[in-house]
């Protein structure tokens, strides 16, 4: 058996189980022993900052949210980009301005989109 | 065992110790915090945990903002009548062990606004505190003077026997009532189980 090319690989799989699951055992072990659980209704709450909190955790996000949040983003990043156009505008070649209109007539025709499709409408 | 006679195994380079030391060892140096601060206090607790003061020193830099993860709640400044439930249902909510360092002045007895119809009289009315700092707000040599003392406590604390701490006595109460606003104050005004505080020796505090 010892001779199989796998033996030595079985042997660190056997290792690295033990070191993972030994220290977690001794943990639950001591825990067992020197840890009496003592759980009450304000322990087991949901966590709200100290007040007394209100229904469940798991409530949910509507993805108009996400989709606010990136349009959002698209036209906080192409600020960042109007403002060197504008300062830089007086020395642009014509070849400049096309890739500059091209750029920002893209994301107005996103927009445009956006707005047809009613996602700027919070229902 | 003999105190000598670990020492003297110790110059011949043989460590020895004991399960509870080395628990308490574990556990005192790596004291988590609840990030929490209430007046004037926290910002001196702040200062504690930065570059200069280095409250990282003691194991205990990792202020956590939840009472699942923290061990020790800093009770840092002015405790309103209005706060005070929150601060008692967030005591609850840490696991055990837990322990409560009230900071300055205010945290301990109302300090300056101790006439004010608004301000809490103390913490210690109602959650078992641990390590009481005076001053107004005490400077961050006294917070880690404090923590100091919350250590050596820690490391006096036996696994077994009558007199271990309440955490490791499965029939003890883990849950401390939380108060609730009356029409004139907190009802109740203060908890029996822990106020007034027993001090050995001196019978009790009123």
């Amino acid at each position: 058996m010892s001779s199989s090319p796998y033996f030595s690989l079985a042997v660190l799989f056997v290792a690295a189980l033990a070191f993972g699951l030994g220290p977690l055992g001794l943990a639950w072990l001591w825990a067992r022993f020197y840890s009496p659980r003592k759980p009450n209704p304000t322990k087991n709450s949901i966590y709200e900052c100290g007040l007394v909190s209100k229904g469940d955790a798991w409530v949910r996000f509507r993805p108009a949210y996400y989709l606010y949040a990136i349009i959002f983003l698209i036209f906080d990043v192409e600020a960042v980009f109007l403002l060197p156009f504008a300062v830089a505008f007086s020395g642009l070649s014509a070849a400049a301005c096309i890739a500059m209109l091209v750029f920002v007539l893209l994301l107005v025709e996103g927009l445009a989109w956006a707005w047809a499709k009613g996602i700027l409408t919070w229902a | 065992m003999d105190e000598n006679l670990k020492i003297e195994l110790g110059k011949q380079g043989i460590v020895v110790t004991t399960l509870q030391e080395l628990y308490n060892w574990g556990r005192r140096s790596s004291v988590w915090p609840m990030n929490f601060g209430l007046a004037c206090c926290a910002i001196e607790m702040i200062a504690t945990t930065m570059a200069r003061y280095d409250l990282a020193r003691f194991g205990a830099e990792v202020f956590r903002p939840s009472p699942r993860q923290a061990d020790l709640m800093i009770i840092s400044g002015t405790v309103t009548k209005k706060m005070a439930p929150q601060v008692v249902r967030l005591y609850n909510q840490m696991a055990e062990p837990r322990y409560v360092i009230a900071m300055g002045a205010c945290a301990i007895s109302g300090g300056p606004f101790k006439q004010g119809y608004n301000v809490l009289k103390g913490i210690d009315r109602y959650i078992p505190v641990d390590v009481h700092i005076p001053g107004c707000p005490p400077r961050p040599e006294a917070l880690l003077q404090a923590f100091i003392a919350l250590q050596k406590k820690i490391d006096g604390q036996h696994l077994t026997g009558e007199d271990r701490p309440r955490f490791l006595d499965a029939e003890a109460q883990g849950e401390f009532p939380v108060p609730e606003q009356g029409e004139h104050d907190l009802v109740p005004t203060s908890n029996k189980g822990v106020w007034p505080i027993k001090i050995q020796g001196l019978g009790t505090r009123d």
